[in-house]
């Protein structure tokens, strides 16, 4: 079994998974309205990162100005969930798997010119990770916004055949002019903070966030989480739109189940990618539908963290992790009455619900879907 | 060391296009990549008008599918059996480069969203996958160079997992000066197809590049 031993999240709403976790509870958006040209030359809302607290964290572990914005920030996150664990992750029995969608792609703007060689491409700045970690088993995952639930998945597979003892998943993405000017000139950014599977919803909202999750084919001595089963999908059908019937993801949920070897009626609950622009939330509650679990109570941090791209699927596992270890389901920020065309169950309150097998989902550009089971090794009792 | 049974390979590479190891066509005055899969399409004639909407990338994957494709090695395998596992050295820098030029300057502002929608390496396995309807199994890695160690062993625990049954593997590249493509086509059962290691996918792709 592969059990999910220390976590962190650096995010709009802090920079471990206790604080964000503590945050989504009230269920307070952290998105707000950015006003930088460095950005965007008009005001957009967005979740962005302390950068005055992160100077101050960064400073104690690194010479900052060797390393990019977003190489800080996977840096300080796997550092913070290391310490959580007495693992050395510089032996040889450790990987360490980045996600990310676009990586250092800041570096393209003119001011970074002849700055960071090389760091662009996305293996570089893998390498300066795993060199920073004394660890070459670097792999670098890019699948758009499946990334960060397709690594967590690769890195079960390579704890599972005995490749490695213990994987280092961490995924991250930042706001840039690159990724901002894309959304606005796809007309896919609500000008207020979105506001997943709710019938006013009007496009997704940017964030930025570096997430840490520590896989180990050994149990820690507190609460275990496990990933018993994961898999991906493509919709063979449009290269930016989802599928109209839910395709790809709802094959991607059936094989993660198989895996899994449980039925979708022992789903507690859903965790979904839920990005809030129309298409994508109408396409997931068919998918939910197809495999009849529209009574299970379903979220989406998206309202909280907005869209935090190659960071999303790890950063919200982690979540879910919490939801399970803790018996409580978040909130959906952002959600108030529902807009989709399936009675599915959106929570819109923190509630609490014991749950023993969770359930990720994630779709993103190219037609691709990924889902992932959680088990709960410490409520057998249900 | 996984072997896998690859059935037929296929690599574009210095204008030359390869088929198992066969030169099946080429075009050595072709001015760059652009110029040179355009030449391939016209040559191959798949009649895929969307492939013209393509960047180049996408369409060097598609067109080395496609001729991977030819003589019908994924018939007889259902949608959901046939994945796509790639890997590169610079995801889609060469596209990301023309779309920050878009928004590098505020005064000369012109992001173009179906330029944005290429620039994700993905993207190319959606192109595949609309064409021949695959709903497999999907990742893209980003190496140094083509690492066919780990993808062999990563297609192989896919079928020994029983999520596909057949698998498109490879690596598909565009440097600022540069490109390549080398796929092959895995089977979980073999089916007149040869066993090859990690060691010799990479001798047959040197072979060519000479």
């Amino acid at each position: 079994m592969v059990h999910c031993i220390a976590d962190n999240i650096i995010s709009c709403l802090g920079f471990n998974s206790q604080e964000n976790f503590d945050a989504l509870k009230t269920g307070k958006t952290g998105i707000s309205m950015i006003n930088d040209h460095d950005l965007y030359h008009q005001e957009f809302p967005a979740a962005r990162i302390d950068a005055d607290r992160l100077e101050q964290l960064t400073a104690k572990i690194m010479a900052k100005e060797q390393y990019t914005l977003l190489e800080q920030l996977m840096i300080l996150s796997i550092s913070e969930a290391l310490e959580q664990t007495d693992i050395d992750i510089s032996d040889n029995q450790t990987a360490i798997i980045l996600s990310t969608t676009k990586g250092n792609i800041d570096l393209l703007e003119k001011k970074y010119k002849g700055q960071f060689k090389d760091r662009d491409q996305l293996w570089k700045m893998g390498e300066v990770i795993g060199t920073y970690f004394n660890n070459p088993n670097v792999i670098v995952l890019s699948n758009a916004c499946i990334s960060g639930v397709v690594a967590i998945q690769t890195a079960r597979m390579m704890i599972e055949s005995g490749q490695y003892k213990h994987m280092v998943v961490c995924g991250g993405d930042i706001l840039t002019k690159f990724v901002v000017s894309g959304f606005m000139s796809f007309l896919s950014l609500s000008p207020k903070a979105c506001k997943p599977f709710d019938s006013k919803r009007d496009g997704l909202s940017l964030g930025e966030a570096a997430g840490t999750i520590i896989l180990s084919s050994e149990p820690s001595s507190s609460k275990n989480i496990s990933i018993i089963g994961g898999a991906s999908a493509n919709d063979a059908n449009h290269i930016s739109g989802p599928s109209r019937t839910g395709e790809g993801s709802y094959i991607a949920i059936s094989k993660a189940l198989q895996e899994a070897r449980i039925d979708s009626s022992q789903i507690n609950h859903i965790s979904a990618h839920g990005t809030a622009t129309p298409y994508n939330d109408e396409m997931e509650s068919i998918a939910i539908e197809r495999h009849q679990m529209e009574k299970v109570a379903v979220n989406s941090l998206k309202g909280f963290w907005g869209h935090t791209l190659g960071a999303a699927g790890v950063i919200e596992t982690i979540a879910l992790i919490w939801e399970m270890k803790h018996g409580l389901i978040l909130p959906t920020a952002g959600f108030n009455e529902l807009g989709v065309s399936k009675a599915i169950r959106v929570s819109n309150a923190l509630e609490e619900h014991n749950i023993q097998y969770g359930l990720k989902m994630a779709s993103g550009f190219g037609g691709c879907n990924a889902a992932l089971v959680l088990f709960n090794e410490d409520n057998q009792s249900l | 060391m996984t072997k896998l049974n690859i059935s037929t390979y296929c690599h574009l590479v210095n204008h030359r296009v390869y088929k198992d190891g066969q030169l099946i066509f080429e075009k050595p005055e072709a001015a760059g990549l652009s110029d040179f899969i355009k030449s391939v399409y016209r040559q191959f004639k798949p009649k895929y008008p969307k492939f013209f909407k393509m960047d180049d990338i996408s369409k060097l994957g598609f067109m080395a599918a496609e001729l991977l494709l030819m003589d019908g090695v994924h018939q007889g395998f259902e949608s959901e059996e046939v994945g796509i596992v790639l890997e590169n050295s610079h995801a889609t820098l060469v596209t990301d480069s023309s779309f920050q030029e878009s928004v590098e300057d505020y005064n000369n502002f012109f992001p173009s969203p179906s330029v944005f929608v290429y620039t994700l390496p993905n993207i190319m396995m959606g192109e595949i996958s609309i064409r021949n309807k695959f709903q497999g199994e999907n990742a893209f890695f980003i190496f140094e160079d083509f690492n066919t160690e780990f993808l062999s062993s990563y297609i192989q625990q896919l079928f020994d997992a029983d999520k596909i049954k057949a698998c498109i593997g490879g690596w598909i590249n565009q440097s600022a000066t540069d490109y390549e493509a080398f796929i092959y086509w895995a089977s979980a059962e073999e089916k007149n197809a040869h066993k090859l290691g990690p060691e010799e996918i990479l001798q047959i792709r040197a072979d060519n590049k000479r």
